[in-house]
């Protein structure tokens, strides 16, 4: 018999956990199909393949995030200079309009694919798809991707990174982590930007954002970093040494792919390989 | 708020789950969403009502089981309930946990309606 109205009921009849607990028991008139996948399953299937993707290339991928204004772009500045000599770089640019984030990249010598995601809050498997397109990854060893400038909904969407790096400005407050526990808790690294400032603030302890994370069970290093000081990116380059170090080591037994030669496998979905331009537009209406 | 781009990603399931089993339409989707997936039940819900327009779930009722956060306790080897923002054992305090539940954002079952076969030889 249904719990929740007494009607009397078959072994056939479908029976619906609400949020309270109260089980539903729905006659049998109607095919309940039991699923069981991620509602983000499509994005997920996307993000794979660009991991995927990647892997082929060796190509470290690093996605970026935080609130607005709390610099990765000048620390993307910053981490080019002190280190392309050494690796070749190439950043995919998230942000609602404008081209200049990407600008002040190219700036620096390095490729640079401007998103403009127009009303979308955060980037997702299928716009840094896209703007792969436009990108020789054969002439690439890590990929910087600096989504949307949001603690919120960028948290959500795979975009095949190998780690999620998080920013929070000195300037923001160290509770940061405590009011958006999604993101903070999906950190691989957090660095603590703007640094330089710490002196002539009052209220902002390293000690106390780093004791925030941990009670998201994260134990992400979080070292202070300041763009404008480039001896303190010392910690953030170590870390990506390290994970270009691991990315060759996952990818050693991956045969070698031709270089200048785009072919991959899109499992299923056909589209064209050829982007005209190097600048690509998101069309999901979301805010 | 990304629940509408959710929305559009559920909704996309859904209408392939309609195609595959040559239903009329959907008459209930049930998800289950735990609280550190990133995503609000009651903004999923609201989402929903606008990403549904024009789909074989335009009269579909959406049902949001929410998920409790539980953590296991690498230390004392316990399983506790947690806050969203304190992911520690509610037994020692300790922060090496895993989470059990709470990240979910899962479809859990799709009510369709499929039009019964007529027999062939009817009349």
């Amino acid at each position: 018999m249904c719990e929740y109205c007494g009607c009397t009921t078959t072994p056939e009849d479908i029976q619906i956990r609400d949020a309270r607990g109260v089980v539903h028991t729905r006659p049998a008139d109607e095919t309940s199909i039991e699923v069981l996948t991620g509602i983000l399953d499509e994005n997920d299937r996307l993000a794979c393949h660009i991991r995927d993707h990647l892997a082929d290339h060796r190509v470290l991928a690093v996605n970026i995030m935080s609130s607005p204004g709390s610099g990765k772009t000048s620390l993307l500045e910053a981490t080019i200079d002190a280190i392309k000599s050494k690796y070749r770089i190439a950043v995919i640019e998230g942000d609602l309009e404008t081209e200049n984030d990407a600008d002040r990249v190219r700036a620096k010598g390095v490729p640079a694919i401007q998103v403009v995601t127009g009303q979308t809050c955060h980037l997702d498997a299928s716009m840094v798809h896209d703007a792969l397109h436009a990108l020789d990854l054969s002439e690439v060893d890590i990929l910087f991707i600096e989504n949307v400038g949001n603690l919120v909904c960028p948290a959500s969407f795979d975009l095949g990174q190998k780690a999620n790096v998080v920013l929070l400005s000195a300037t923001e407050g160290d509770d940061k982590p405590a009011k958006y526990p999604v993101m903070f808790r999906g950190a691989d690294l957090v660095l603590i930007t703007k640094a330089d400032l710490i002196p002539v603030l009052d209220d902002f302890d390293s000690n106390k954002a780093r004791k925030h994370i941990r009670e998201l069970a994260n134990g992400a290093d979080v070292p202070e970093v300041s763009a404008r000081r480039p001896e303190t990116l010392e910690p953030w380059l170590h870390w990506l040494d390290h994970q270009v170090e691991e990315v060759k080591k996952a990818t050693a037994d991956r045969p070698a792919t031709h270089p200048h030669h785009h072919h991959h496998d899109h499992g299923g979905h056909d589209h064209p390989h050829a982007h005209p331009h190097a600048h690509s537009h998101a069309t999901v209406l979301d805010h | 708020m990304h629940e509408l781009s959710v929305c559009q990603g559920l909704i996309g399931q859904v209408e392939r789950l309609v195609a595959e089993h040559g239903a009329k339409r959907v008459t209930r989707i049930l998800v289950l969403v735990g609280p550190l997936s990133g995503v609000e039940a009651p903004l999923l819900e609201r989402a929903f009502t606008i990403a549904r327009m024009g789909t074989s779930a335009e009269d579909a009722e959406l049902e949001v089981h929410e998920m409790p956060v539980r953590v296991w306790c690498d230390t004392c080897q316990m399983e506790t309930e947690a806050a969203l923002n304190r992911l520690v054992c509610g037994n020692c305090g300790d922060w090496h946990v895993t989470l059990r539940s709470g990240d979910e954002l899962l479809l859990k079952s799709v009510a369709l309606d499929i039009p019964e076969q007529e027999p062939a030889a009817a009349g």
